[in-house]
């Protein structure tokens, strides 16, 4: 496949094919475009100045649909955590903007701002930390209520709590229960009926089953999948368990340091990667099957992740590509179709030589 | 490049033929003031030169306690070791004097933990960490033992060992603090290595890396390779054999391949069901329901009754033993074994 020999298909744009795939899409509920959080490298103590910064998110643009289910996945430090704070307001945005049913909410404040986080809401990986061990389960439960009283007026809220308690398979009369009573499957069954009290519409779990056990794990998707269908949920699922990842999402995307390097539908992106990257992250995962490791095909980088504060030139994985050139240490690649590519590689990918692997 | 390694290490012992570990009937408990916890309840296996074992099982399972107990790491109190035999090359560990342990405590059998970071000393140069193998086992002086120390991080293939020896631990990445970790394992050429969930804390490219490296390092010296992990994709791309724990018994041993293509204990059949699949995508994940057990109050008779979709009365009231596997016709499965009186049904299901 020659780079310089494309054709262009017909009179499609490339924006055109982008949003004309086979996933079935609803509205998009959460329109983020070109998201920057940077965070400040101070020197000195009386007199601070700023002598860099850490880009974590550094230009992401993506929508998140009614309904679905937005795998991300990244290592360590990529930038997926930040994503979710900063979309949770929790972290105040550099700049870009992040849009809830077209109104723009990264600039809000006070009783807006207030108004707007009732509909996201968040599961946290541990659910170990995140719940405050001298509350009671339904005081921890019961709290968003007491934030926003118009969801559950008071004289209900016991009640609102017990159905909570029941629809995430945990018996309601553990009300009066604390967090150590309980294994850490059900403790993270207590963050997603936390998460759930607001009645939100999108929810972001951050590695919501990585801190559990593999055979409990199940049992969370599970009920993750569950809730989706009867709630209407639009769920962000950040994970860094590629397996999973597939198994519950409709679109996955991929982010290396700071930036968004491919995205598409789970099948564009586990058999059809065309960034360098996904195929070697697709690769190195250890597979639960021996007979695999032979014929397996495995890519295995070389180096660390550079650091987000003085990321390299250019394109930013090219420093472990083996497709580096010297144009990708010029020119940034936009995350767009390249219109060389054709059947389901024609997806967003963030590569000058985009392609799919050959012996795949 | 193996020259670190050859000029150090004394004669060896007269050639030895057995299995280089045995553990047999192992237990081990926690005194606590909620009473007995029985961690290890009757644990058996063994490993060979240049043999891979996979210990796979969930938090809670014994695993690393029966690896700390055959490292001689256990706090004792408030822990125990009421009865069982580890034998290395032979003679029972739990027999030997205090020297005597401490002289095959990491010159023959050596640890690599988890968290590489809070395993390293912070306040001193990496160097030093490692160069202080040679000073106390060897009697080197500064200067071998930085030398050497330098080529051991050459060996774990760390970019510009020479300039990097003075750095410290938290200037070195996560998946370059396990290469550490797994020099200083290497330093005194030990005969078995012990990894306790090695590659956990990192990214899945590094931990293909580290992986890598690991098996290869093994393969050159002929070692002995215990690995402890949760993670059944580790697990299949390394090891040879594996065994299977739960609430501190082994429930079945099998070589790699054959445990994934025909488990003979539910519990495993579980576990391998539970992993998402291509075919199942938008279908319900298969979960084992229920929890691991308390090891205060574990379960009478099999532990795995109450979550087992296959338990009978007499699994509630007898333990299972850990029997051979065979095929229809009476042929044993070699290095075969499970802990399920419906061994036969299990290894049938589909």
């Amino acid at each position: 496949m020659t780079i310089d020999g494309a054709t262009p298909l017909g009179a499609t744009t490339p924006e055109e094919v982008a949003f004309a795939q086979e996933v079935p899409r609803g509205e998009p509920i959460l329109e983020v475009r070109k998201l920057v959080k940077h965070f400040p490298l101070t020197k000195g103590i009386l007199f601070k100045k700023q002598v860099g910064a850490v880009k974590a998110v550094d230009g992401v643009s993506f929508d998140l649909m009614q309904g679905e289910t937005l795998g991300i996945v990244g290592e360590s430090g990529c930038g997926k955590s930040t994503l979710a704070k900063v979309l949770m307001n929790l972290e105040p945005a550099t700049s870009g903007s992040v849009k809830y049913k077209g109104e723009e909410i990264s600039k809000l404040t006070g009783s807006a701002l207030k108004a707007v986080r009732r509909n996201i809401q968040m599961v946290f990986q541990d659910p170990y930390t995140s719940l405050n061990p001298r509350m009671t389960v339904g005081d921890i439960i019961g709290e968003p209520f007491e934030i926003h009283p118009e969801v559950a007026p008071k004289g209900d809220r016991r009640k609102a709590v017990q159905d909570l308690l029941d629809v995430v398979g945990l018996n309601p009369e553990y009300i009066n229960r604390y967090p150590h009573q309980f294994s850490g499957g059900q403790r993270q069954r207590i963050g997603i009926a936390r998460g759930l009290a607001l009645k939100p519409e999108i929810i972001i779990c951050d590695e919501p089953v990585s801190a559990l056990d593999v055979s409990v794990q199940a049992q969370v998707i599970n009920l993750l999948e569950k809730l989706q269908g009867e709630f209407n949920l639009s769920y962000m699922f950040i994970a860094h368990d590629l397996s999973i990842v597939r198994h519950i999402s409709d679109r996955v995307g991929v982010m290396y340091l700071g930036r968004m390097v491919e995205i598409g539908s789970d099948l564009e992106i586990y058999d059809h990667a065309t960034h360098p990257y996904t195929q070697a992250l697709l690769s190195a995962v250890p597979v639960p099957d021996p007979t695999a490791r032979e014929s397996r095909d495995r890519i295995v980088l070389v180096g660390d992740v550079p650091s987000p504060a003085n990321p390299p030139s250019g394109c930013r994985f090219r420093t472990r590509c083996w497709k580096a050139q010297e144009k990708c240490e010029r020119e940034d690649p936009a995350l767009t179709v390249r219109d060389w590519l054709e059947g389901r590689a024609r997806h967003d990918s963030a590569c000058h030589f985009a392609a799919e692997r050959e012996n795949g | 490049m193996s020259t670190v390694a050859h000029q150090a290490r004394p004669a060896r012992e007269e050639p030895y033929t057995g299995p280089l570990l045995d553990v047999r009937n192992l237990h081990v408990e926690f005194r606590t003031r909620d009473g007995v916890v029985r961690a290890v309840n009757g644990v058996d296996y063994s490993v060979s030169a240049g043999e891979t074992l996979a210990v796979l099982g969930e938090s809670g399972s014994g695993k690393s306690v029966t690896a700390q107990a055959v490292m001689g790491i256990l706090d004792m109190p408030p822990a125990a070791i009421p009865q069982g035999e580890i034998l290395f090359r032979g003679r029972d560990m739990l027999k030997m004097s205090k020297e005597e342990r401490r002289k095959i405590r990491g010159q023959k059998i050596a640890m690599i933990f988890q968290d590489a970071l809070s395993s390293l000393n912070p306040v001193l140069s990496v160097g030093h960490q490692l160069g202080e193998m040679y000073r106390a086992h060897r009697g080197s002086n500064r200067k071998e033992a930085k030398a050497k120390a330098i080529e051991l991080m050459d060996r774990v293939r760390i970019p510009a060992a020479a300039e990097r020896v003075n750095d410290y631990p938290h200037q070195f990445s996560g998946g370059m603090r396990q290469r550490i970790m797994i020099a200083m394992a290497l330093a005194l050429e030990p005969d078995l290595i012990i990894a306790d969930e090695p590659t956990t804390a990192l990214d899945v490219t590094v931990q293909a890396q580290v992986m890598d490296l690991l098996a290869e390092l093994q393969a050159e010296y002929h070692m002995g390779l215990i690995l402890i992990t949760h993670d059944l994709g580790v697990v299949a791309d390394v090891a040879d054999k594996i065994a299977v724990m739960y609430a501190g018994r082994i429930v079945e041993t099998a070589p790699v391949h054959e445990l994934y293509a025909r488990p003979a204990h539910p519990y495993t059949r579980g576990l391998l069901d539970s992993i998402p699949r291509l075919d199942q995508k938008g279908q319900e994940l298969y979960a084992i329901k229920g929890l691991p057990p308390n090891l205060l109050r574990i379960p009478p008779g099999c532990a795995f009754n109450p979550r087992c979709p296959r338990a009978q009365e007499i699994c509630r009231q007898e333990v299972p033993p850990l029997a051979q596997v065979t095929e229809d016709d009476g042929t044993p499965l070699a290095g075969r074994g499970s802990a399920c009186f419906f061994w036969k049904e299990t290894l049938h299901d589909d």
